[in-house]
């Protein structure tokens, strides 16, 4: 076997490249820089995916919500104040979202009568549903009586029902022809106080009675009723009897001639308005006349909070302005800090300590005492905003100085800066063309791990009334909360939707940063695989 | 021992400086700004007018300093509130809102080191599991969310719907009876749910760093079972990141919580605070920036000098 080798003839031998040249093979795969690679990883972290998604539509909601919302910001309608979301098209269809409902936990039959009573009316029934029937037992004059209460749900926008209201003649007019033209009926019969005691009452208990509704004026009541407390007076069928004012009777109140909608059963008697003064009060449908005014149906995704502004719309607004302002401090502060660093860690030595007790001192400083004293100060010379920014300045870039000097320690006694430095490079070069660029990945990532941050103390500082940024931005998510926690109980969504943004704006973003800080650190290479 | 003292002496009196640093520049910050203005016809113009003139308002800010750093350490005096507590010491005030909001924080501490540092363990102990990935996007979830967002979640669900508590905590100063203290747990409840998933995290993150630690395997290959290795070995090492930030987190039950305090109306430290700002009562401010500069640096240098107590070996100051 070894022998076989050992005594190969000289003239067998061969030059295996002699003449032609030798190469390495080149590489059949496509070469992967830095950042494609980061991207490569950040790709397979699921969640980082999805949160990345998830902000994207986030912010897509705050550029379009205010373009898409048939409100601005400067709509506040005084009617609709702390109204459940609803819009037209899905309240019809019944399964119980974007319907107006509210819950009211316990009514009588008599106010079930009175929503009845607005349904006969205006054709738009309020109650959705009747949740739960129950019984109690009260004592009333020495008797025990068996009352029963009614737990409902209710669409608060056809709940408000018919109004008073006083025009002009000029507006009369206008709303009569758009009667005409949209066939939806807005001005309904009048009806006075002195209509509404049922005529089988003594003459002594209907002048009561219409003393008290003077005083106690309740537009929705449009029957003959015969107590204070609005029970209905029915006829032989158990229905309503109307109590429209008739004019032949009218001598005290002559409104203007009605050439609109006429409801059913009017002969031509009933009369629609009543002079006061130079103007004319209507009973109108306030539903109908949102319709008349704005030229649609109320449509409110989120509902209205406690000033009666669109929430989806203040979302938008809010959300516009927390998110520039935390990219905005973002970014100054990695300027700010990645100089203040890079000369700190590039330099070392006494410029090094000097620079890090300075920044100890500012970093004692707590955030919310350096707002407020901003606010106290800078907010009347230079505004809100600009004294907002500069106390999250003040101390933000802190951290990322820290950072980016950590970076320079690292990468300042390589050799490459040595062999630059030989060459000539100044400092300058140095600093940000040789050293800077290595530390990009880790100072990016955490540039993106303090949006949430911002955007969380913006947030509550708003919550709070510290500062206040309504002039400027119009609203913040903050302030939409605050004006949402007075009304929790009965409104909840108020607070609700706004809550629910911000949350998921502040997990995802820490989920997203999380997942580009593992991408972009290089220590994780090869573990997952 | 020696470099430990010689340590802690050093940091103290850094701090200390710092703390004078930053005092003096919230104090001329806040003296450049006009005094509370007196209405016109004030019966107590006089009396204010005189103390402001005692306190050095016409004289140079650092005159100004000087005088009011001379009466803390002669005669405790912060000044007197001249707006919200009219006439009373800004001291005595805030020494009477100080037990609510360290009450409040005590119970949220208690409460919550141990369910976080269990959780922390168990996610630990499961690392790569379905148990390990939900404590951790809990604990995620938690920590993302802001504080008011569950003290809203607390009140509607708890206090509204379900009704088993008050919406705000009772006043008075009857800490210790049964019905405080369920007035209390909605505010201590919105406060936990933050120091739980901190500590989880902490604790995960440590301990699983432990656990995968060549130590571990040795303790193993002598014969020690896993549970045995886990709370002698594993543990103790963790501790040793976990105790300085329990230290560090009984500093902060001073500060109390703005919003929560505010929410819940707690009768405490953060809610004097914003009240301070909203009046604006300058020498309630100024007191209550010195309390919570100090509180901050202090719990910087507790948890920094607890390290060189809990584990010898590591020694700070001793680079020399």
């Amino acid at each position: 076997m070894e022998n076989k080798y050992m005594n190969i003839p000289k003239e067998k031998f061969s030059f295996v490249q002699r003449g032609d040249k030798m190469h390495d093979e080149k590489f059949k795969t496509k070469s992967r820089g830095y950042f494609a690679d980061a991207f490569l990883r950040f790709k397979k972290n699921k969640s980082s995916v999805v949160a990345a998604c998830i902000i994207g539509f986030l912010v897509l909601f705050s550029i379009v919500s205010p373009i898409i919302s048939p409100y601005t910001i400067k709509d506040k309608d005084k009617m609709y104040v702390n109204y459940a979301p609803y819009t037209e098209g899905f309240s019809d269809l019944g399964i119980g979202i974007l319907d107006g409902g509210v819950i009211y936990q316990s009514y009588s039959e008599n106010q079930l009568k009175y929503l009845e009573g607005i349904a006969q009316e205006t054709g738009r029934d309020p109650l959705i549903k009747i949740l739960d029937t129950f019984e109690e037992q009260e004592m009333k004059r020495g008797q025990i009586v068996t009352k029963t209460y009614h737990k409902i749900r209710v669409n608060k926008y056809f709940e408000k029902g018919i109004m008073y209201m006083v025009f002009s003649e000029a507006e009369y007019d206008d709303i009569i022809r758009f009667e005409q033209e949209t066939g939806i009926r807005v001005i309904y019969p009048y009806v006075a106080p002195e209509n509404l005691a049922a005529d089988n009452l003594s003459k002594d208990k209907k002048d009561t009675l219409t003393r008290f509704y003077k005083d106690n004026l309740n537009p929705n009541l449009w029957y003959k009723v015969t107590d204070d407390k609005g029970t209905p007076a029915l006829d032989a069928d158990g229905n309503f009897i109307h109590a429209y004012h008739l004019n032949p009777k009218s001598t005290t109140i002559p409104g203007k001639e009605y050439t609109g909608i006429r409801v059913e059963g009017d002969d031509g008697t009933f009369i629609y308005s009543a002079q006061k003064g130079s103007a004319l009060q209507c009973r109108i449908d306030y539903y109908s006349y949102y319709q008349y005014k704005n030229g649609h149906a109320p449509q409110y995704i989120f509902g209205t909070n406690n000033m009666g502004q669109d929430i989806f719309c203040a979302i938008g607004i809010g959300a516009r302005f927390s998110l520039i302002f935390a990219i905005c401090v973002s970014a100054i502060n990695l300027t700010i800090g990645a100089i203040y660093g890079a000369i700190q860690g590039f330099y070392g030595g006494y410029v090094d300590l000097t620079m890090d007790r300075i920044s100890d001192i500012l970093s004692g400083v707590p955030s919310m005492i350096t707002v407020s004293l901003f606010q106290l100060h800078l907010a009347q010379k230079v505004g809100v905003i600009p004294s907002f920014l500069f106390a999250f300045v003040l101390t933000g870039w802190i951290g990322m100085a820290a950072l980016t000097r950590k970076q320079f320690y690292r990468f300042k006694s390589q050799e490459y800066i040595m062999a630059a430095k030989t060459l000539g490079a100044s400092d300058w070069r140095l600093m940000f063309k040789h050293i800077f660029p290595n530390s990009l990945g880790t100072i990016v990532t955490s540039c993106v791990l303090v949006i949430p941050g911002v955007i969380s103390s913006e947030t509550t500082l708003t919550y709070l009334g510290i500062v206040n940024l309504q002039s400027f931005a119009g609203t913040s998510i903050g302030v939409l909360m605050s004006q949402g926690q007075t009304s929790m109980t009965t409104s909840p969504h108020a607070m609700f939707f706004p809550a629910m943004f911000v949350s998921l704006l502040l997990i995802s973003f820490n989920l997203f940063g999380n997942g580009l800080r593992d991408a972009f650190n290089p220590s994780t290479r090869g573990v997952d695989d | 021992m020696k470099y430990m003292f010689k340590y802690a002496t050093q940091r103290i009196l850094l701090m200390l400086m710092t703390l004078l640093i930053i005092s003096f520049m919230c104090f001329v910050l806040i003296r450049m700004l006009p005094p509370a203005p007196l209405e016109p016809g004030d019966p107590h113009t006089a009396v204010i007018e005189a103390r402001r003139a005692a306190m050095g308002y016409n004289k140079p800010y650092l005159v100004q300093f000087g005088i009011f750093l001379r009466n803390i350490f002669t005669k405790w005096d912060w000044g007197i509130s001249d707006k919200m507590y009219f006439g009373r010491e800004v001291a005595a005030v805030f020494a009477e809102k100080l037990p609510a909001s360290m009450i409040v924080n005590v119970y949220s501490i208690v409460l919550s080191i141990p369910i976080g540092i269990a959780l922390g363990i168990w996610a630990a102990l499961k690392k790569n599991t379905m148990t390990d990935h939900l404590i951790s996007t809990l604990t995620m979830v938690v920590i993302s969310v802001p504080s008011f967002v569950y003290a809203f979640l607390i009140q509607y669900f708890l206090s509204h719907k379900l009704g088993w508590f008050p919406f705000l905590m009772k006043g008075g100063t009857d800490f210790f009876t049964w019905e405080m203290f369920v007035s209390m747990l909605p505010p201590v409840m919105a406060l936990s749910f933050g120091v739980i998933a901190g500590f989880t995290r902490g604790t995960r993150a440590e301990l699983t760093e432990v656990l995968t630690s060549e130590f571990m395997l040795l303790a193993r290959t002598k014969g020690l079972t896993k549970a045995q290795a886990t709370i002698r070995h594993a543990l103790k090492n963790c501790m040793v990141i976990i105790i300085p930030s329990i230290f560090g987190e009984f500093i902060g039950i001073l500060s109390g919580s703005l919003i929560i305090e505010k929410i819940f109306g707690v009768p405490g430290v953060g809610s004097l605070y914003i009240t301070s700002i909203n009046g604006p009562d300058y020498p309630m401010f100024m007191m209550l920036t010195v309390f919570y500069t100090a509180i901050g640096l202090l719990s910087g240098i507790v948890v920094d000098i607890s390290y060189g107590f809990i584990d010898p070996r590591i020694r700070m100051g001793s680079r020399k």
